[in-house]
C-alpha cells in the first residue's frame, strides 16, 4: 500500500463518523524506485490531506524533512516535488495493518494489499 | 489480484467487496472504469445479502468518492432486462445521470453493454458501435431520466410486451373463455433477439 492510497482511504464500517485517517501499523516497509513525473505529483497535491500525509510518513519513519504545511508555489520547486513523489509513490507498506481511529477495527495489510473486507455485523 | 502483483503494476491494489461500499474520502476520483464486475452484485451470495441494498451502497459511495463532473463506465453482462433495470434504478437513486450504450446491438456474439454514469453534471452519451446496421431499428442507447415510466405508460396501461402486459393479456383471454397455457416460471421470460 502506497501513501497516496492511504491518504484517500477511510474506514467504511457502518456507524463510524470519523474513520479518517486510518492509523498505520507497519511491520514491513519497502522503498521502490519509480520514475519521477513532476506534473503528476503537482496535480495530486491539491487532492491530498497534507497533515494526514505528514503523520503517515512519520509513522513509517520517512518524515525526511517534509514541511508540516504545504509550501506556496510548490509547482515549480522540483526538489520539493521529488520529496513528495518519494513519499507518495515509492514508500510502500508490505505487511502490517490499518486501524480505524474511531472503532479500533483493524484491516490487515498482506503482500502490500490492504484487506478492507467487512464482517457480517459491520 | 495475484496477476497484478506478479506484473508489478504501477498504482495500487485493495481487496474489498464493492457491495459493502467504497472506502474513500469524498471527491477523490475523476473517473471510474469497471469491467465485468457490476452484474455480480445482482446475485445474493449470502442469505443476508440484499442485491438492491448492495447495489445502492456501492453506487452511493462511488458517487461521493467521485469529483463533480466525473464519469464512471461499467462494461457489464446483464442476465436479463430485470437485472439491467435493477442496476440503473439504484444508480439513479444514488444521484447519477447517464444511460446504457450498446455496441453491436444486433449481434448476440459481439453485443456489449456499457453503463455510462455522470456525477453532478449531465453528459452526452457516446454512440454505440455497430450503429450502421440498425435494420431492426434497435437503438444503441437508452438514456435514463428522473422519470420512472417503466411500469405503466401515460394512459396507465402496462408497457407493451412487459411481463405485466403479458400476464394481463393471458388473464383477459381466460376471461374470454379462450384456451390459455398455464403460467409457469418461464412465462414472460425475456427471450434473446434470435428467438
Amino acid at each position: 500500500m502506497k501513501l497516496l492510497t492511504h491518504n484517500m482511504l477511510t474506514s467504511h464500517v457502518k456507524g463510524v463518523i470519523k474513520g479518517y485517517p486510518l492509523i498505520i501499523k507497519a511491520t514491513e516497509v519497502k522503498v521502490n524506485e519509480l520514475e519521477f513525473n513532476g506534473q503528476f505529483v503537482s496535480r495530486m497535491i491539491p487532492k491530498l490531506e497534507w497533515s494526514a500525509l505528514i503523520q503517515a510518513a512519520g509513522w513509517l519513519g520517512q518524515s525526511q524533512d517534509l514541511p508540516s504545511t504545504l509550501i506556496p508555489d510548490y509547482e515549480n520547486d522540483e526538489e520539493f516535488l521529488r520529496k513528495v513523489h518519494r513519499i507518495l509513490l515509492e514508500v510502500e507498506v508490505i505487511e502490517g495493518c490499518l486501524q480505524c481511529p474511531e472503532s479500533g477495527r483493524e484491516f490487515p495489510i498482506s503482500k502490500g494489499v490492504p484487506n478492507m473486507l467487512l464482517n457480517e455485523d459491520e | 489480484h495475484y496477476v497484478a502483483l506478479q506484473r508489478d503494476v504501477e498504482g495500487d491494489l485493495l481487496l474489498g467487496d464493492m457491495g459493502e461500499g467504497l472506502p474513500f474520502r469524498p471527491g477523490m476520483f475523476d473517473g471510474c472504469i469497471s469491467i465485468s464486475a457490476l452484474q455480480w452484485l445482482c446475485n445474493a451470495d449470502k442469505k443476508t445479502h440484499s442485491p438492491p441494498k448492495r447495489l445502492y451502497r456501492f453506487f452511493s459511495t462511488l458517487y461521493s468518492s467521485l469529483a463533480r463532473g466525473a464519469r464512471a463506465v461499467f462494461q457489464i453482462y446483464p442476465e436479463n432486462s430485470e437485472q439491467l433495470e435493477l442496476i440503473t434504478a439504484q444508480a439513479m437513486k444514488a444521484g447519477f445521470t447517464g444511460g446504457m450504450v450498446v455496441d453491436f446491438p444486433n449481434s448476440s456474439k459481439a453485443k456489449k453493454f456499457f453503463l455510462c454514469l455522470f456525477a453532478g453534471v449531465s453528459g452526452v452519451l457516446p454512440k454505440g458501435l455497430g450503429s450502421e446496421s440498425t435494420d431492426r431499428g434497435v437503438s444503441n442507447q437508452a438514456q435514463f431520466t428522473a422519470q420512472r415510466s417503466r411500469f405503466t405508460n401515460m394512459k396507465g396501461k402496462s408497457v407493451k410486451k412487459s411481463k405485466d402486459w403479458i400476464m394481463e393479456k393471458k388473464e383477459r383471454r381466460r376471461r374470454q373463455g379462450k384456451d390459455v397455457r398455464a403460467d409457469t416460471k418461464y412465462t414472460a421470460r425475456h427471450r434473446k433477439p434470435r428467438f
